[in-house]
């Protein structure tokens, strides 16, 4: 018998409460699925297990505020035997801060949430004037045994109909205790506060900027728009996210974390996508191995990030999975943003409002929707030239859209 | 018996005509060609030498008159089997075998039996035109009174005419072109089957393919190719085309979630419409995709083999249609 413990989903978080268990005792599970959700100073998050194991008894009682590192539950099988170590990380998980007092929580200036990547009408649910959502007659029938709102929904099927698939994406929202999945604004700003000023106070910031024409790019991008369906369009953010994950896969000194004075660097590239909430707050989850796979699978993990920090359903691990964070203004968004380092990470990577600007091309003056890519990072780690040759290799990315 | 470890499904009714007409006296099979040419599909050749001409008798070339004199003689007391050389020439037997062999027995409040066991080729893919090649088996299962079986394996062929014999109302046997040369073995643990029951033929978790006769193969191809993408498709053999085995395919359904249906005959006013309104009235509240039908396009059938092959539903269109329910775009 072993024990599962509350694992920390970002250097600043200190304790949580259990307010609901997904898994009862004699359960089998395996790794990766869901076992709790806690409320955390993001809000609810689900929480993965990272072992196969059978539940042996709910320890932690529930809406009891608990130090990261409390007994949750106690497991048979899967670890017994091993050492007694808390196993609630995924192996790409931010390295465990030495102290309690780690910090994660999103970056700098608090980015307008990009408007472009709300999702958009015809990848959602809602309802039509007439209040009818369109769904499977078995998504139905599960989301009515489970207590599920099917507006609430993103639909996978033809013409953004719900599907069975994605009513089991989702939680049952009324439990024995109906509960907001908010957060607490009050509490995520000290959160950002105390991640932000460990940043300031621990890395050696330098920054960097570069003003990159994004007329091929767009081009590009509205030729492939034009050629298919409305609901399977890509958002300019999909290029540079993917434009920033190609970079970083050529220049993995950006990629990782600073752990016990050395930078240990990530085997993946999940790049940290920092979502503004509405009411203030402000979260960067994972976008998973971001320079893989094609731009339409890019495109439905964006908008299914975005959704889930706005809607509740984030899982523990997208929080901790971040090996660099990438901000996204907007097309409202101001023209330049300096990052702030998410500690223990090493970079930071904004991308300003995309603006028409004047650019000189061939001797002469043309407009071209240009943004201003910039980074911050450790200089602990690298040095500007290195970060330099990062801004070119975006550049160079942006200016091949095909190759993305 | 001895039956060979391998054997066509022609040998099987054969085999099945033979054991018939060898048990029970009062069993007779007649047709157009069945004796001295052997049958068009040469399902009897050399049966005549064997059994007698008495037995398995020729017929003048009229349908609606040996038809009609299948159905007196099983009012009166035999057990007749008559072959109709295909499904299209059978129209010209229409009013008998609806106006008079599935009526008798209500008509007469029971007073009447009608023991007559009818087979026909159906289906096309031999290149002999419109006016040989159309499956109307559908339009037979739309009429009460009638039992109608669509036998696709190698098993059914063998044992299905006996339980037809022993029902003692009209039973028609649908046998398609394209399965008369199919090989395959013969359990020979199994003796007799039924003909209540669709059999599921492959079992899968992903999506119900539902067939019947000389779509079976094509069904079972198209189930390997979607195998081998991670597809696990189930499919469904209905068997017995009236009355509808609606526990058997409700059931799978209820298991898949996602149905297409598979019938050489066309779309409209189609066996594969009935199918996929009896299975909305039952499990609805199952489905997670619309019932997708793949079916003969809407054209008497061509002769020319590509302009043939092209009217027919294939496993590319099966596969396509399951993929597009499993993995919507």
């Amino acid at each position: 018998m072993h024990e599962f413990r509350l694992p920390s989903l970002g250097a600043d978080m200190e304790s949580a409460r259990v307010v609901e268990w997904l898994v009862a005792p004699g359960d089998t599970v395996k790794a990766g699925d869901l076992v709790a959700v806690l409320e955390t100073d993001k809000g609810a998050i689900d929480i993965e297990i990272f072992e196969d194991a059978v539940i042996e008894a709910l320890v932690a009682p529930l809406d009891v505020e608990l130090p990261v590192g409390a007994v949750l539950a106690t497991l048979r099988g899967g670890d017994d035997g091993a050492a007694a170590t808390p196993s609630a990380m995924p192996p790409s998980a931010t390295p465990a801060a030495p102290v309690a007092a780690a910090a994660p929580t999103p970056a700098a200036p608090p980015p307008q949430a990009p408007p472009a990547l709300v999702p958009r009408a015809g990848t959602t649910t809602a309802p039509g004037a007439d209040g009818f959502v369109r769904a499977s007659p078995l998504a139905r029938k599960q989301a009515a045994a489970r207590a599920v709102d099917l507006a609430t929904l993103a639909g996978s099927g033809p013409g953004g109909a719900v599907l069975a698939a994605d009513v089991d994406g989702a939680r049952a929202a009324a439990t024995a205790t109906p509960r907001p999945r908010g957060f607490d604004a009050a509490s995520m700003r000290r959160a950002i506060g105390a991640a932000m000023s460990r940043s300031k106070r621990e890395i050696p910031h330098y920054y960097l900027s570069q003003a990159v024409d994004l007329g091929l790019a767009l081009t590009w991008l509205a030729e492939y728009n034009a050629s298919v369906d409305v609901a399977k369009r890509l958002l300019p953010a999909v290029l540079l996210a993917r434009a920033a994950a190609r970079a970083l896969a050529a220049h993995p000194a950006f990629n990782g974390h600073y752990v016990d004075e050395a930078f240990v660097p990530a085997a993946e590239i999940n790049l940290g996508w920092a979502i503004a909430l509405r009411g203030g707050g402000l979260i960067a989850p994972a976008l998973r191995r971001a320079d893989q796979g094609s731009l339409d699978e890019l495109m439905a993990a964006l908008r299914d990030l975005v959704k889930r920090a706005r809607g509740g359903g984030l899982r523990g691990s997208e929080l901790t999975a971040a090996s660099v964070t990438v901000t996204s203004l907007g097309d409202r968004g101001a023209d330049l943003v300096w990052p702030v380092i998410h500690p223990p990470q090493v970079a930071m990577i904004g991308f300003g409002g995309i603006a028409t600007r004047p650019w000189v091309v061939d001797e002469g003056i043309a407009a071209r929707p240009v943004v201003n890519v910039s980074l911050a990072a450790d200089h602990r780690v690298s040095d500007g030239h290195a970060g330099s040759l990062l801004l070119e290799a975006i550049a160079a990315a942006l200016a091949a859209p095909r190759d993305l | 018996m001895n039956a060979p470890a391998t054997l066509t499904y022609r040998e099987a009714l054969k085999l099945a005509i033979r054991a018939a007409i060898e048990r029970d006296p009062r069993v007779f099979l007649m047709g157009e060609d069945v004796a001295r040419y052997g049958g068009c599909y040469a399902v009897t050749k050399g049966l005549a030498a064997e059994l007698g001409e008495e037995r398995i008798r020729d017929t003048p070339l009229s349908e609606s008159a040996f038809v009609g004199a299948g159905i007196g003689a099983a009012l009166a007391g035999m057990r007749p089997i008559v072959e109709i050389m295909t499904v299209n020439f059978s129209l010209l037997a229409l009013d008998q075998i609806v106006n008079t062999a599935a009526t008798l027995p209500h008509m007469s409040g029971g007073q009447f039996a009608v023991p007559i066991v009818i087979r026909m080729a159906t289906g096309a893919g031999r290149q002999l035109a419109a006016q040989h090649s159309h499956s109307l088996e559908g339009w037979y299962a739309h009429v009460p009174g009638l039992r109608v079986l669509a036998p696709a394996t190698i098993e059914d062929a063998r044992y299905m005419l006996a339980a037809a014999l022993a029902d003692p109302n009209p039973v028609l046997i649908f046998e398609h072109v394209m399965l008369y040369n199919a090989n395959g073995e013969l359990d020979p643990a199994v003796t007799a089957v039924d003909i209540e029951k669709a059999k599921i033929r492959r079992a899968g978790r992903d999506v119900t393919l539902v067939t019947y006769g000389g779509s079976l193969p094509k069904t079972l191809a198209a189930a390997e190719t979607l195998a081998a993408e991670g597809i696990e498709a189930e499919v469904l053999d209905l068997r017995v085309l009236r009355p509808l085995d609606w526990d058997t395919l409700a059931a799978s359904v209820a298991r898949t979630h996602r149905c297409v249906v598979v019938d050489e005959g066309w779309k409209t006013g189609s066996l594969a419409a009935e199918i996929s309104a009896g299975l909305v009235e039952r499990v609805f509240f199952e489905l997670d995709q619309p019932i997708a039908r793949v079916c003969s396009a809407e054209v008497p059938i061509p002769y020319a083999a590509h302009m043939e092959q092209a009217a027919l539903p294939q496993p590319e269109a099966i596969v396509a249609a399951a993929r597009a329910l499993v993995r919507p775009a």
